[in-house]
């Protein structure tokens, strides 16, 4: 073997190693996810939207925007009761109802736009949630298409802005029990944007920035050799595991900010901001919602940073701590992700348990959930976060005190179970028996 | 009254027996060596009289506090010096000693605990460089300093003088012993039988997780008919 490839298959093994690797596997998983993601949108897409139709009318352009509708959607009501459409909407997963009025083709036969009515049911907030509705949108240009060639193959006007545009679409929005007059689910959505993708995404930088420095601050002390030390000065545990979680907070807090003043004017750009009040539809938040939503990213941020603490705990310096970083990472993004495409509300009942496990859903769904006045997941979501970060911050103080911190092994006591935790926790039960 | 009392110990990690029931007592202002070849369980020992490993079994009282009941009121008395210990590098000398010293001291207290501290270390202009700039001499005489800055009732030193050329080892043995002889009780574990034999008022021999031989060093010389310490170590450890 020549000098040249000894030392290639030297740098090759130093720097392959699970430390550089599982980030990248991780990241190609999770692009893998999102490639899935956006493949289920060209599915949604293409996917006859449902929809109801009440025609009130009866004449030769209701007629034609009927079998337009027919042909493009699955029609799940046909019918004249306004509340039965809902329900067969509502029974079926459908997205609008579309009313054609009695004087619709009477309006176009008159050189005026004909009125379409459409209730939209929008079932949530997220990317996915809103695909429906666009597809519906392309239904309505066809059926502005097939009219307009009517108006002109049968020669009934010569009027080129009636040809152009012969319908007109007044349109209200149900979304979670409230009624919104005047507004289509993509511009709620677009109104969202902000609790969609920066809410998110401050909650996730935040996590991850804290905990990084978490437990990076570990694995310096071990590796600098500085832990031995601290431990033995007049200091409680307890002490020095709130001293390094404060810390962590405050600099992951700062940082975050610094990012996300970054990332929100980025967002801007890119998305625009809806000129729409949201007071107007009873969507904006009080300051009792913000306390809320701060409290919930509080017990989100505390239960990162114990959990942190105790993966700092088994790593043995500060390469190694760069890998433990990754359960967190990939713990804060599983949310976000769930939280820009979709909706909690719509989302199966095995996966709405799997993100309400993760106390950091809970900050990036209560903005949302409070704009809708869901006060009962934001509070029951606080309570199970409160809950969490307290055992794991318990777990964390109890394992400082053990000798894992230095050894980086379950002693032999602990080692009856598997579980350092539930070891942990069998030891705590067996000594508040005595 | 004893500064330490070791009775019984053990330590198990795991499976594997570090220490098998090791007993001894120092006397207060007493220097106390362990000395042994390595994975013999001396620094083992030394981590748990710091409070940093659990004890299996057996009892430890330190300046009269029991240890496993009370090891917040031990880490008050006493000061350990790791054998690779390190300091905060993003920090100059100085900052690492008021860092330290305001654990145990406020306002003019902790001045005259740095003042000390500088005193110690006697690392001239270099204490106002950050000490990632240190060599590992000099890196070594600030923790000593830190060490003893504090005046602690029992210091626990593992390997001394490790890394530190002959002059500034003999400085530091000085040091330890004239802290010695104002009260402070010393524990030490070394491989150098030199350092030990010219500090320690008794020594243990710690082969295999146990004391093999206890006494003065003089004793232990007669005793085994050796010139020195490291003949006593060598017939002791080879019996």
């Amino acid at each position: 073997m020549s000098s040249l490839s000894k030392i290639i298959r030297k740098e090759v093994k130093e720097l392959l190693t699970p430390a550089t690797l599982i980030p990248i596997i991780v990241i190609a998983v999770l692009f893998g996810s999102l490639g899935g993601v956006f493949g289920g949108i060209d599915e949604a897409m293409e996917e006859a939207p449902r929809v109801a139709i009440i025609d009130q009318d009866g004449g030769l352009m209701s007629q034609v925007a009927v079998a337009v509708i027919n042909f493009s959607a699955e029609i799940v009501y046909d019918g004249d009761d306004v509340q039965e459409a809902l329900n067969a909407l509502d029974e079926q997963d459908g997205v609008s109802l579309f009313i054609i009025p009695s004087n619709f083709t009477a309006d176009i036969m008159s050189d005026r736009p004909g009125t379409i009515e459409a209730v939209w049911i929008m079932k949530g907030a997220g990317i996915m949630d809103s695909l429906p509705g666009a597809s519906v949108e392309s239904v309505l240009m066809g059926v502005d298409h097939a009219i307009s060639f009517a108006l002109i193959e049968n020669n009934i006007t010569d009027n080129a802005s009636l040809i152009l545009g012969p319908t007109q679409l007044t349109e209200s929005t149900v979304f979670k029990g409230k009624t919104m007059e005047g507004i289509s689910p993509i511009l709620i959505s677009s109104m969202m944007s902000s609790q969609s993708f920066v809410m998110p995404l401050i909650v996730m930088m935040v996590i991850i920035y804290a905990g990084s420095i978490v437990i990076s601050s570990m694995g310096t002390e071990k590796e600098n050799k500085t832990l031995e030390t601290l431990l033995t000065m007049p200091v409680s545990r307890t002490s020095i595991v709130f001293g390094k979680l404060v810390g962590a907070a405050i600099v992951g807090l700062l940082m975050a900010v610094i990012y996300m003043l970054g990332m929100s004017y980025y967002m801007d750009s890119l998305m625009g901001t809806a000129s729409f009040d949201m007071e107007q539809y009873g969507l904006a938040l009080g300051i009792t919602d913000y306390a809320l939503v701060g409290i919930s990213l509080f017990a989100a941020l505390v239960f990162a940073l114990a959990l942190c603490m105790i993966l700092g705990i088994f790593t043995k310096n500060y390469k190694a701590a760069q890998t433990m970083t990754m359960p967190v990472t990939f713990l804060a993004m599983i949310p976000m992700f769930v939280t820009m495409f979709t909706d909690f509300d719509t989302l199966p009942m095995a996966a709405k348990v799997m993100v309400f496990a993760i106390p950091f859903s809970h900050p990036m769904i209560a903005m949302r959930a409070l704009m809708f006045d869901d006060y009962v997941l934001v509070l029951s979501g606080i309570a199970y976060s409160s809950v969490a970060a307290l055992l794991v911050m318990f777990a964390a103080v109890t394992l400082f005190k053990k000798d894992i911190l230095l050894t980086g092994k379950v002693s032999n006591s602990d080692r009856k179970s598997k579980v350092p935790l539930v070891a942990l926790l069998q030891t705590i039960a067996r000594k508040r028996r005595k | 009254m004893y500064a330490i009392e070791v009775k019984d110990l053990i330590k198990n990690y795991g499976s594997f027996q570090a220490l098998k029931g090791i007993s001894f007592n120092v006397k207060e202002g007493e220097v106390y060596g362990l000395i042994g070849p390595n994975g013999a369980g001396k620094t083992t020992a030394l981590r748990i009289l710091s409070t940093l490993l659990e004890v299996t079994s057996g009892s430890i009282r330190i300046q009269g506090i029991d240890l496993r009941e009370r090891p917040e009121e031990v880490r008050r008395v006493i000061s350990y010096l790791p054998e690779d210990a390190g300091a905060y590098k993003h920090l100059k000398g100085r900052e690492y000693l008021k860092f330290i010293a305001q654990f145990f001291a406020d306002g003019e207290g902790a001045k005259v605990l740095v003042d000390r501290g500088l005193e110690i270390a006697n690392l001239g202009e270099r204490i106002d460089d950050k000490v990632e700039t240190y060599s590992k001499g000099m890196a070594r005489r600030l923790l000593v300093a830190r060490a003893l800055m504090i005046r602690p009732k029992l210091a626990i030193l593992d390997e001394l003088t490790s890394g530190l050329d002959v002059l500034n080892a003999q400085e530091i043995r000085k040091t330890v012993k004239s802290y010695a002889g104002q009260g402070t009780t010393v524990l030490l574990s070394s491989h150098n039988m030199l350092e030990v034999e010219l500090l320690c008022d008794r020594i243990a021999l710690v082969n295999d997780g146990l004391i093999v031989a206890e006494g003065t060093p003089s004793d232990l010389k007669h005793r085994y008919e050796a010139q020195n310490v490291e003949e006593v170590f060598v017939k002791v450890v080879q019996r």
